[in-house]
């Protein structure tokens, strides 16, 4: 695929989980273009690339974290994968069945493997509706339930989030923020999907209860076996609940890999430079370790960069870097990044960033 | 390394189902508390206690004192045959305009009728009139208003031009001129009255529909993949009821105002028939003869706009204190 400067675009690994089964979600070259409209006759003047190219896999159970900065169309991957907005580009397998395909009852019945849990649990919430009718809301959907089963139902779903069958007539306003996205998961999980899309689920909370959530998820995972796209911001809150983590920058993914090496061992400098981002809880590490801070704003995506999008802000950027968007390689660590790094210049060849800038990450305590 | 900091081998908070109801509340959470979740529970105790919408109205007293006024004027104006009134068209050409008195509370009116009887009965007929209006009205309103905001497009576009158009013509010139074309009698008065109330209603319903379209739950209810009639009837539908409830009331009151003015210019209820508007135009006759009468069915008109007015403001705020805090 190329972009608007005919050259191939970044960041297409296909990165396949390490068990080489069948994915349960296998995602190719997913592409969302908005048209922005403006005048009289709402004629299109421009586009927004917000998710170009975007390849990846969820083997069944696996929680794969999405992380990157605002704008870099993660949110935006998620809805598309749940077809809530529509891709303009790519496909979406989940089992083996093309979803971008499937109209009206199809869809409504795929949907039923795929649910969703939104950022803010303040507005995801029908504020007029009780707990029993917002979580049990799939059963009325996809079952035409009765009340009374239904509600046996909802309880059980709710003490699998720690809740109980007490919060059954209460409303979203009774609950704290935890607690709302605690109904929020329960709902998701009423239908026993293979694959919940997590988008930004604790960003909207305080930080005392974002572990609370990211906790539940992954212990509902290690019970049910349900797969997970955790799309989050902070890569030190992914990094514990995934099993991989993907990179996104500007609508494409820059890296894909192993949690803990894509966390302590980054290959593309945009990982690198998220991670050093987050603050450490250790003081005596926070006030002396290097810190990479990225200038400026992201660029556009009305306008994106030519060549490597990242290299406006990249620290080792190079001649190549403006002129060829990098292909996907693969790591030694078994992940795959898209960085001229490795395949030109000072060449890393898929060995971590970190033993050409002597960034090192500090081990989470 | 540990993905998952809190497991607790021995105790398992998912197995509490079979169990649940022999438990009371406290056990619950203590079970909890041991099990993976413990610091979750914590959060139990600042959970705010449920104040519901009948709590929040009542501590309203003046909206509760406009509720039982209106409630006490209809049951009178449904039982009014019933509640030992006297005959409220029975003339008595010896006693014209006669102040109040024990045998008639409210005085007699130029033909010697009971005024009492009179306002009840007439509260009978303006009521009628006012709901009735508002009540076509909705019917007329919500399922356009739902409509248009939720198809949009150039119908949306083409409604809310029809309802500008209606909007720009004063409301009670409108009313006059429909009950004028239709005919006097009560039924028109009501027609006319929905016509003029309908475009504001409209757009009431779509204005909140294009802001509950955008609510993330109702995104969340396509995600599980809820059908549009579903999201309309379950989502919208019901995030749209307390506003137009408050506006309802509201209008009411103006429709009772609005009967009163079209009576008095002789255009809607017709004599002998009491309504307020009848009676305030027959005294407005006498005005030099006898003016307080003026001020009996002149008083129930303002009273009772009032307290529509004041019990709107008490859903107002006892139906919006319910969506987010």
């Amino acid at each position: 695929m190329t972009d608007a400067n005919g050259a191939t675009t970044p960041a297409a690994p296909p990165a396949t989980p390490a068990d080489g089964a069948a994915p349960l979600l296998r995602v190719r070259d997913l592409e969302k273009v908005f048209p922005i409209k403006k005048g009289l006759l709402r004629r299109t003047v421009a586009h927004v690339r917000a998710v170009d190219g975007v390849s990846f896999d969820i083997a069944r159970g696996e929680v794969l974290g999405l992380v990157g900065e605002s704008g870099s169309g993660k949110s935006t991957t998620g809805r598309l994968l749940l077809r809530l907005i529509e891709p303009t580009g790519g496909s979406i397998e989940l089992e083996g069945k093309e979803l971008r395909d499937l109209e009206g009852e199809d869809l409504r019945a795929v949907r039923r493997d795929m649910q969703m849990v939104f950022q803010d649990p303040y507005s995801s919430l029908d504020p007029l509706a009780p707990v029993a009718d917002i979580v049990g809301e799939p059963f009325q959907v996809h079952f035409n339930m009765p009340r009374k089963e239904r509600d046996e139902k909802v309880v059980k779903l709710l003490e699998q989030v720690g809740l109980s069958a007490q919060h059954l007539r209460r409303f979203p306003a009774e609950f704290s923020g935890g607690q709302r996205q605690r109904i929020a998961v329960a709902r998701a999980l009423a239908l026993e999907p293979k694959l919940i899309v997590a988008d930004e689920p604790v960003s909207a909370l305080d930080m005392s209860t974002q572990s609370q959530v990211v906790n539940l998820l992954s212990d509902l995972r290690d019970r049910l076996g349900v797969a997970l796209l955790f799309i989050a911001h902070d890569l030190s809150i992914v990094h514990h609940a995934s099993d991989r983590i993907a990179v996104m920058y500007l609508g494409g993914i820059v890296e894909v890999g192993d949690a803990d090496d894509v966390y302590s061992r980054p290959c593309h400098p945009y990982s690198e430079a998220l991670i050093s981002a987050a603050p450490v809880p250790d003081p005596e590490v926070e006030r002396t370790r290097r810190r990479i801070v990225l200038e400026g704003d992201p660029p556009s995506p009305l306008d994106p960069p030519s060549g490597c999008r990242y290299h406006p802000r990249c620290a080792y950027a190079m001649d190549i870097c403006s002129q060829v968007a990098p292909e996907p390689t693969p790591t030694l660590a078994g992940g795959e990044v898209a960085c001229h790094l490795h395949t030109s210049g000072p060449t890393l060849a898929g060995r971590p960033l970190a033993e050409m800038s002597g960034v090192t990450i500090p081990e989470p305590g | 390394m540990d993905r998952h900091p809190h497991p607790d081998p021995n105790a398992d908070p998912f197995v509490t189902s079979g169990n649940a109801g022999a438990l009371d509340a406290t056990t619950e959470i203590e079970r909890s508390v041991e099990g993976a979740w413990a610091p979750v529970m914590h959060h139990t105790d600042e959970m705010p206690g449920h104040v519901g919408f009948w709590k929040r109205f009542r501590r309203n007293k003046v909206a509760v004192a406009a509720a039982i006024y209106l409630i006490l004027l209809i049951l009178a104006a449904i039982f009014a045959s019933r509640i030992g009134l006297q005959d409220p068209d029975a003339q008595n050409i010896s006693e014209i305009n006669q102040r109040p008195s024990a045998a008639h509370w409210l005085g007699q009116d130029d033909l010697g009728r009971d005024v009492f009887a009179r306002i009840i009965y007439g509260a009978r007929v303006s009521l009628q009139a006012a709901f009735t209006a508002v009540a076509l009205a909705l019917v007329i309103a919500v399922p356009v208003g739902l409509f248009s905001g939720f198809v949009g497009g150039w119908i949306d576009l083409v409604l809310m031009r029809i309802s500008d158009a209606i909007q720009v013509i004063p409301a009670l010139v409108l009313a006059l001129v429909i009950s004028g074309v239709l005919g006097p009698s009560t039924t028109n008065v009501a027609i006319a009255l929905a016509f003029v109330f309908t475009p504001g209603f409209v757009r009431l319903v779509r204005g909140q529909v294009l802001s509950v379209r955008e609510e993330t739950y109702v995104e969340a209810s396509r995600s599980i993949g809820a059908k549009r009639g579903f999201i309309i009837r379950k989502r919208v539908l019901h995030n749209v009821a307390s506003p137009l409830i408050v506006q309802a009331a509201v209008t009411a009151g103006f429709a009772l105002l609005a009967e009163a003015s079209l009576s008095f210019l002789g255009l809607g209820v017709q004599p002998p028939q009491a309504s307020w508007g009848t009676m305030l135009s027959r005294a407005f006759a006498q005005v030099f003869q006898a003016g307080w009468l003026l001020w009996i069915p002149g008083s129930a008109i303002a009273l009772t706009v009032l307290a529509f007015n004041l019990v709107g403001d008490g859903l107002r705020d006892a139906l919006g204190a319910e969506g987010r805090n």
